[in-house]
């Protein structure tokens, strides 16, 4: 799996942090989305696929 | 993917987040079979939040706004129905009938028809009024606030607010009138709205607070302005209703089924055997707080599809989701998790930055259990807070009260036409349920 973030689209909505805390945070100053690691291991794959559904800003992609 | 047991048929009623989050649900937990969305208008799945912002204000095209790609759409491996609404069913063969004369069977039937915003009467003859929830409405607001200079936005809850920011940004005259004290002050409580009240102040939206809509004013069929119960009238080319919505079971009218503000569900989301609801129209038992509640945001709709999908597949999953939405309004970018206590007895702290800096996370109590965490500017905190919420929200004997929506057309306000508030509180008891939201295994 790879993940994408697109930080221009990221609305700083922490949801994808509380989806899969293990890759992705969030930058102090502003909320915007840091991904952590964009070739997730397997077992986080369904948070990740998870956390691209309820982002609200629609900023991450999957590829399987 | 590993294919899964499951119906032989999915029949989605409803093309937007709910219907298409659960259409894709299904997919990845292995669901190979027929698989229809029906949905009434003629856009592909596209997201609401940002209609009243983004599009309304023309810094995004309107396919910006779209959900997916058509190549992510066509790999669903859906039949999409677009432009046909849905105008029957009948549970017990699971046949929806529409519009255009087709009959449509599904052996599971999802209903995801959102909600209808409610209107002012005399509305509908009238022309230069608007109001927002599909793409639709977005684009001939936008039109029309691009021939006008004084608008009024009727309705002081999100969506109200929402567009008078958007407005007033735009250059218009913009005058917010709704009957509570302050913007949003239904959902935020007095402290917060105060301030939201503060900064639409500054960049120069007038104001109209704590009065009723008597009725439009109008001449020649166009209206010219918003008369108040007190008699006041505030001249206006262009007015925006945001009153609230109501959830879109119309056409389930004669079906049977329990509808009752929504259709109601039990906490599997279902309706009735192989019935489903999720999205704005859903309204659940939920067994942490022991009684029904309907939600409309957007998160809600992509977290209550995928525990549809998993009961549709044999899971036997509930759902009991912590809350979010969040509103932009010029330079305030607020986020909310869990429900916001607004009476009297509420207890509002601010826990990060102050509130003089417009950069703070604020903690409502209720009877000394967190039930909400707001923040402002301030999102990373807010989040981190959320954990006090979690805290509170797996001890079972957790009460809360519901927050609205930040959806266009979902609003908080008042039914003017009936005095009554909107997304009715559901009756709350210290119930015997308790736990986070589930999380379905895939």
């Amino acid at each position: 799996m790879k993940v994408n973030l697109d930080q221009d689209k990221c609305v700083a909505s922490g949801q994808c942090v509380v989806a899969a805390m293990e890759v992705f945070d969030q930058r102090d100053e502003d909320g915007i989305a840091v991904l952590l690691n964009d070739s997730p291991p397997a077992d986080q794959a369904d948070d990740v696929r998870h956390a691209a559904t309820v982002c609200p800003a629609l900023a991450i992609t999957v590829e399987e | 993917m590993v294919s899964v047991a499951g119906p032989s048929s999915v029949l989605v009623v409803g093309a937007s987040a709910a219907g298409l989050c659960t259409a894709e649900a299904l997919r990845r937990k292995g669901y190979t079979g027929r698989l229809t969305v029906l949905g009434d208008e003629p856009h592909l799945p596209y997201d609401r939040p940002p209609l009243s912002k983004q599009v309304l204000s023309g810094a995004w095209t309107p396919d910006r706004a779209r959900l997916r790609t058509e190549d992510a759409l066509a790999g669903l491996d859906a039949e999409f129905l677009l432009a046909d609404p849905a105008i029957g069913l009948d549970p017990a063969t699971r046949t929806v009938r529409t519009a255009s004369g087709r009959t449509l069977r599904g052996e599971v039937v999802v209903v995801a028809t959102g909600a209808r915003p409610r209107e002012l009467p005399g509305q509908a003859g009238l022309a230069g009024v608007h109001v927002l929830r599909t793409l639709d409405d977005a684009l001939a607001l936008r039109a029309g606030m691009a021939g006008s200079s004084r608008l009024v936005v009727v309705g002081d809850g999100v969506l109200g607010a929402e567009v008078a920011a958007t407005a007033r940004t735009l250059g218009l005259d913009v005058t917010l009138t709704g009957p509570r004290p302050a913007p949003m002050a239904g959902t935020l409580g007095p402290l917060v709205a105060n301030l939201l009240a503060e900064v639409h102040a500054e960049h120069g939206v007038r104001l109209r607070m704590g009065g009723r809509v008597a009725a439009l004013a109008g001449q020649d069929g166009t209206v010219t302005g918003v008369r108040l119960e007190d008699g006041e009238v505030l001249p206006a080319d262009i007015v925006v209703v945001a009153i609230g919505a109501d959830p879109a079971t119309g056409w389930l009218g004669g079906s049977g089924l329990p509808l009752d503000d929504g259709l109601v569900c039990d906490s599997r989301c279902r309706a009735a055997e192989g019935i489903y609801a999720v999205g704005d129209v859903a309204r659940r038992h939920d067994e942490r707080l022991g009684g029904l509640v309907r939600l409309e945001n957007r998160t809600n709709a992509a977290e209550q599809a995928r525990v549809v999908a998993a009961n549709i597949l044999g899971a036997d999953l509930s759902y009991s989701p912590v809350p979010y939405f969040w509103t932009d309004q010029f330079a305030a970018k607020l986020q909310i998790h869990g429900t916001l206590p607004t009476h009297a007895d509420a207890d509002v702290t601010v826990v990060d930055g102050d509130l003089a800096g417009r950069r703070f996370v604020a903690r409502y109590s209720h009877a000394g259990r967190v039930t909400g965490v707001l923040g402002w500017n301030m999102p990373k905190q807010t989040r981190l807070r959320r954990q006090e919420l979690l805290e509170t929200h797996t001890d079972r004997t957790s009460r809360s009260v519901l927050t609205p929506t930040a959806v266009p057309g979902g609003d908080d306000a008042p039914d003017l036409r009936s005095g009554h508030r909107a997304g009715r509180p559901p009756v709350l008891s210290h119930g015997p349920g308790g736990g986070l939201p589930v999380r379905p295994a895939s």
